[in-house]
C-alpha cells in the first residue's frame, strides 16, 4: 500500500524550483507526446516555445503575447486574492463574460456619438459588470451558505448564454447585414481600445494588467487588509478574531476578482475581439487560474505565469499552422502544466511511502 | 539498571542546529510504574518522548523496550513496539466525527460498528465519557482530549506516553484519569507522564526524571520530596513568588448584562443571561470545565460575537455591536484559549501575529498600510519583555514550544495597555516558569489598575489570582463570591461536580 507522509523539511527554494520544474516536465511529455504522433519533438518545442519570441516571423508574433497576457494576469492578479484567503472564485471566465456585454453595451448605447467620457464609462460598467457577476456567488455564500465554486462555475454557462442572446438579439449589428455580433467597436474610435504603440500590443488592458500587478502587491504585502486575507486563508479563527467579518471578505474577494476580470472583458470586447459574439468567452477566465497558481498566487509570479500562459496560446497557434499539430495541443500543455504543478508541489509538502501490510 | 524494566534509554542525545536537546539522557521505566518526566520549556522533554515514539532519532544513544533494542524509525514502529502517546496539541480532523478520527489513528482498524462499540467499552470502562458518533469540531479540548486517550489506549501499549493529559481537566475530571491510569498500570501498562503541576506528580507517580538544559538532574521518588524541592531541581533555582500586592478596586470599567447568546453551532453552548460587573485593579476568576460557554463568553467580549444593544458595555460606551477592532481601540482585549489557529496563525511570523490585534492600539498600520518597522520593533518588546525563546521576530508561530508561543500571545496584549483584558486558559500546557511569569504580568496589570477576567480550568491558577470567583456552567455565570475564605469544596459545589463523570465506573 502506498502513503502519503508530510514532510517535515519543506525548503522554501522548492516554492520557486517547482513552477520552473513544472515547466520543463511538461515540455519533456509533450516532446515526448508529439514523438509518438510522428512529429519531430525538437521542432515541435522549439516552434511552441521559442519561435513565438525569436523565430522568422516572431515580429508578428511578439505583440500578441502582451495581448494575450494582459487579460490572463489582470484577472489572475483578481484571483490570487480570493486563493489566499480561502475563496475559490473559479467562475471568472463568466465575470469577463459579463464585464464585456456591459462595457460594450455603453459603447453600443452611446453609438455614435463622440466625446472623451465614452471610454471610461465603458472601463467602470465593464468592471460594474463582472462584479456584479461575483457578487451573485458571494450573496449566496453569505446568505445560504451555498460553495462559491459552484456557484460561480455555472454562472459561466449562464454568461455564455446570455452572451449568445446578446450576439443574436438586443445587441446584433443593425449594419451587419444579419450576422451575429455586435458592432465592431474597433471601428468606434471613441469605444475602442487600439493598440497603443504600434508593434508592442500594448493595449489600456495591458496597462491596466501592470497596475494590477502592482496594487495587488501593495494589499497583500504591504496593506492590513492583504494581511488579513492571508489570516483568514490559514486560521479562519484567527482572522476573525483579529477583527476580519468573513461575510464582507466573501464579498470583497468575489468583488474584486469579479471587476478586474470584467475589466479584462471590457478590454477584450473593445479592443482585440472588437465585439460581443456568441463565442466571446474564450477561456481567459479559466486560464487565469492556472496563472494564478503557477504564479504562486503572488503578483510577481502571475506576471511570469502570464507571459509564459501567453506563449503556449501562441505558441500553439503557430505551431498548428506550421506543422499542422491538432489544435488541442494548447489545452494540453495548459492542462499538463497545471498538472505538473500541483504533482510537484504535493511531493514537495509529502514524500511517498510504501507500507507493507502486516 | 534492571533487565526487568519496560524501557531503557541509555545515553540518548540529540544534537539540533544551535541546541543540545537532548544531552546522554538515561533512565528506565518499570512496568506498572507511573513515571513523571519533569522539566522547563526546552528542558528535552518533548525531544525526548519524540526520540521514544519514533519521530526524532537520535544522534547517539540506545533504548531498550522489554530488554530487546529499541530502534524506532516512525511512529508505526514504535506502536508496533507497544509504544502510545497522546499529544498535547491534538491531531484530529475537525470535519470528522470520533470514531473516523480513531480509525484514522489506528495500524489495522476493524470495522466500523465494532470500533464505535469498543470505543464505547473503553470510554465507559476507563470514565472517559464520549460519543462516537460526534463531530470533532464541536468538541472542546477537554473532549478532544479524551479522544486521543482512547486512541491511544485502542493500541494497547505497554508504554503510554501522555504529554500534559490533566491541563484541560478538572480536579475531579483528572482524579478520574489518575483512577483510569493506576487501572492500566496495575495491568502492567506504564506510564511515562509529563506534567508541570508538580502536587499532581507529588501524588500520583511512582518516579520522577527531572530534565533540565537536555539533562538527567535526577530520578527519585517524587513523594519523598516537596513540590518546592522538585520545582528548585526543575528550575535550577528558587521559584518565583507570586506578587498579589498593590490592589485595589476602583471604578466599574465592564459591565454584561444580562447577556443571552444562542448556541453557535450545534454541540456549542448557549450563554444564559450572564451577568458581571468589572472594576478597575481587579481580576475576576471564572472557573468552570472547558464546553460550558467559556469560549462563547470570550468571543462575545472580544467581539467575534455581536450580543444584543446594550449587554456589553465598557466605562459607560455600549460595545455590543462592535468587531474586535472597535473593541480594541476602546480598550477591550482578549486573548483565547487556542494558541494555534484563534490566538495566532500558525504559519504567520511573530510580526505578522503581532499585527493581527496590535495594529489597531499601536498604530501599526495608519491608513491601512503596514510599518514594519514599527511591528518589528513592537515584537522585539513582546519577545524581551515576556522573555519568548524563540530565533527572532521573523520565526513562524507553529515553530514555537507551547509555552513560549502563550507568553507571546499574553505579552501581545498586555503590553498594548488594555483597560479590560479576558484571557481563556492562560497557562494551559504552560511550564512552572513560564506560566508564573505569565500570572505575575497578569497581577502587574490589574495594580496598574487594568481589569482582567481570567476563565480557566485550573482552580489553583484561578485563586492565586482572582479577587472574586463565579463558576460558568452549562452557559449560566454564578455569583461571584470573595476568594478570600473560599474552601475547595464550596468551589465543587459552585462548579457543579464532575460533569457527567461517573466515578462508580472506575474500580480500582
Amino acid at each position: 500500500m502506498w502513503q502519503l507522509e508530510p514532510r517535515s523539511d519543506a525548503p522554501l527554494i522548492w516554492q520557486f524550483a517547482t513552477p520552473v520544474m513544472a515547466v520543463i516536465a511538461t515540455m519533456l511529455t509533450g516532446a515526448l507526446l508529439f514523438g509518438l504522433m510522428g512529429y519531430d519533438p525538437v521542432a515541435a518545442i522549439r516552434t511552441i516555445f521559442w519561435d513565438p519570441l525569436f523565430g522568422a516571423s516572431a515580429g508578428y508574433s511578439r505583440p500578441q503575447l502582451l495581448v494575450k497576457a494582459g487579460p490572463l494576469i489582470l484577472i489572475a492578479c483578481g484571483l490570487a486574492v480570493g486563493f489566499r484567503a480561502g475563496i475559490w472564485n473559479i467562475g471568472a471566465e463568466g465575470q469577463y463574460i459579463m464585464g464585456g456585454i456591459a462595457g460594450a453595451a455603453v459603447a453600443l448605447a452611446a453609438y455614435p456619438a463622440e466625446g472623451w467620457w465614452i471610454f471610461p464609462a465603458m472601463v467602470v460598467a465593464g468592471a460594474l459588470g463582472g462584479w456584479a457577476w461575483g457578487m451573485i456567488p458571494a450573496v449566496l455564500r453569505n446568505w445560504f451558505g451555498a460553495s462559491e465554486i459552484l456557484v460561480s462555475l455555472m454562472l459561466v454557462y449562464v454568461a455564455q448564454k446570455i452572451a449568445a442572446w446578446m450576439a443574436f438579439g438586443p445587441m446584433r449589428n443593425p449594419e451587419g447585414f444579419g450576422m451575429p455580433g455586435s458592432r465592431n467597436l474597433s471601428q468606434y474610435p471613441a469605444a475602442s481600445n487600439p493598440e497603443m504603440f504600434p508593434g508592442t500590443g500594448i493595449h489600456w488592458g495591458v496597462i491596466a494588467a501592470s497596475f494590477a500587478v502592482f496594487g495587488i502587491w501593495v494589499l497583500m504585502s504591504r496593506h492590513i487588509r492583504g494581511l488579513q486575507i492571508r489570516a483568514a486563508g490559514e486560521a479562519p479563527r484567527a482572522a476573525r478574531f483579529a477583527g476580519v467579518r468573513p461575510s464582507a471578505l466573501v464579498g470583497f474577494c468575489l468583488g474584486l476578482s469579479g471587476a478586474l476580470a470584467g475589466m479584462a472583458g471590457l478590454f477584450e470586447a473593445a479592443g482585440p475581439a472588437g465585439q460581443i459574439t456568441d463565442s466571446f468567452g474564450s477561456g481567459y477566465g479559466f486560464t487565469a487560474i492556472i496563472v494564478a497558481f503557477l504564479g504562486r498566487l503572488h503578483p510577481v509570479g502571475i506576471l511570469l505565469a502570464g507571459l509564459l500562459m501567453a506563449l503556449t496560446y501562441i505558441g500553439g497557434d503557430i505551431a498548428q499552422l506550421m506543422l499542422q499539430l491538432p489544435a488541442a495541443t494548447v489545452q494540453v500543455f495548459q492542462g499538463m502544466l497545471l498538472f505538473y504543478l500541483l504533482g510537484f508541489d504535493l511531493l514537495t509538502r509529502y514524500r511517498i511511502r510504501r507500507r507493507i501490510a502486516a | 539498571m534492571s533487565d526487568t524494566a519496560i524501557f531503557r534509554a541509555e545515553g540518548l542525545s540529540k544534537t539540533y542546529p544551535g541546541v543540545k536537546a537532548n544531552d546522554a539522557i538515561s533512565f528506565e521505566v518499570r512496568p506498572g510504574d507511573i513515571h513523571a518526566l519533569l522539566g522547563e520549556n526546552g528542558a528535552g522533554k518533548s525531544t525526548l518522548v519524540k526520540t521514544i515514539y519514533g519521530l526524532v532519532r537520535p544522534d547517539e544513544g540506545r533504548m531498550w523496550m522489554n530488554g530487546a533494542s529499541f530502534e524506532p524509525a516512525d511512529p508505526n514502529a514504535a506502536r508496533a513496539a507497544g509504544v502510545g502517546m497522546v499529544f498535547q496539541h491534538f491531531s484530529l480532523f475537525d470535519a470528522m466525527n470520533v470514531a473516523e478520527n480513531i480509525a484514522l489513528g489506528l495500524d489495522h482498524p476493524p470495522p466500523r460498528r465494532e470500533l464505535a462499540s469498543r470505543i464505547a467499552t473503553l470510554s465507559e470502562e476507563y470514565g472517559l465519557p464520549l460519543n462516537p458518533a460526534r463531530q470533532v469540531a464541536d468538541l472542546s479540548a477537554g473532549e478532544r482530549q479524551r479522544v486521543e486517550i482512547i486512541r491511544a489506549l485502542l493500541g494497547d501499549p505497554r508504554l503510554l506516553i501522555m504529554d500534559e493529559p490533566t491541563s484541560v481537566l478538572t480536579p475531579q475530571e483528572a482524579e478520574i484519569l489518575f483512577a483510569t491510569l493506576r487501572k492500566l498500570a496495575a495491568k502492567g501498562t506504564s506510564i511515562l507522564y509529563i506534567s508541570h503541576k508538580l502536587e499532581e506528580i507529588r501524588s500520583h507517580c511512582d518516579r520522577a526524571t527531572i530534565l533540565r538544559g537536555g539533562r538527567v538532574i535526577d530520578s527519585c521518588d517524587p513523594r519523598e520530596h516537596s513540590a518546592r524541592e522538585l520545582a528548585a531541581m526543575m528550575v535550577g533555582g528558587e521559584m518565583r513568588e507570586i506578587d498579589r500586592s498593590g490592589r485595589s478596586p476602583g471604578e466599574v470599567l465592564l459591565t454584561v448584562d444580562n447577556l443571552s447568546l444562542a448556541a453557535q453551532s450545534v454541540e456549542g453552548t448557549a450563554l444564559k443571561s450572564v451577568s458581571l460587573e468589572l472594576r478597575a485593579g481587579e481580576v475576576l476568576a471564572i472557573g468552570g470545565v472547558a464546553g460550558n460557554g467559556q469560549e462563547e463568553l470570550l468571543a462575545a467580549l472580544s467581539g467575534e460575537i455581536p450580543s444584543p444593544a446594550g449587554t456589553v458595555t465598557l466605562a459607560g460606551e455600549d460595545l455590543s455591536r462592535a468587531g474586535p477592532a472597535l473593541r480594541r481601540r476602546a480598550g477591550l482585549l482578549a486573548a483565547p484559549e487556542d494558541r494555534l489557529g484563534h490566538a495566532a496563525v500558525p504559519g504567520f511570523s511573530l510580526v505578522d501575529n503581532a499585527l493581527l490585534t496590535a495594529t489597531v492600539r499601536q498604530d501599526l498600520a495608519p491608513g491601512g498600510m503596514i510599518r514594519h518597522g514599527a511591528a518589528r520593533d513592537y515584537t522585539q518588546k513582546v519577545i524581551a519583555e515576556f522573555d519568548v525563546r524563540t530565533p527572532g521576530p521573523d520565526t513562524a508561530a507553529r515553530a514555537l514550544s507551547g509555552g513560549n508561543l502563550q507568553k507571546f500571545v499574553i505579552g501581545r496584549e498586555v503590553l498594548q495597555a488594555p483597560r479590560v483584558l479576558v484571557v481563556n486558559q492562560p497557562t494551559w500546557g504552560v511550564d512552572a516558569g513560564a506560566a508564573a511569569s505569565i500570572r505575575q504580568a497578569l497581577l502587574n496589570l490589574a495594580a496598574g489598575g487594568a481589569g482582567v477576567i481570567v476563565i480557566s480550568q485550573d482552580l489553583d491558577e484561578l485563586l492565586e489570582l482572582g479577587d472574586r470567583f463565579c463558576a460558568l456552567n452549562e452557559g449560566r455565570l454564578s455569583e461571584p463570591r470573595p476568594v478570600e475564605g473560599l474552601s475547595l469544596d464550596q468551589i465543587g459545589l459552585m462548579l457543579g461536580g464532575a460533569h457527567g463523570m461517573e466515578a462508580a465506573h472506575v474500580a480500582t
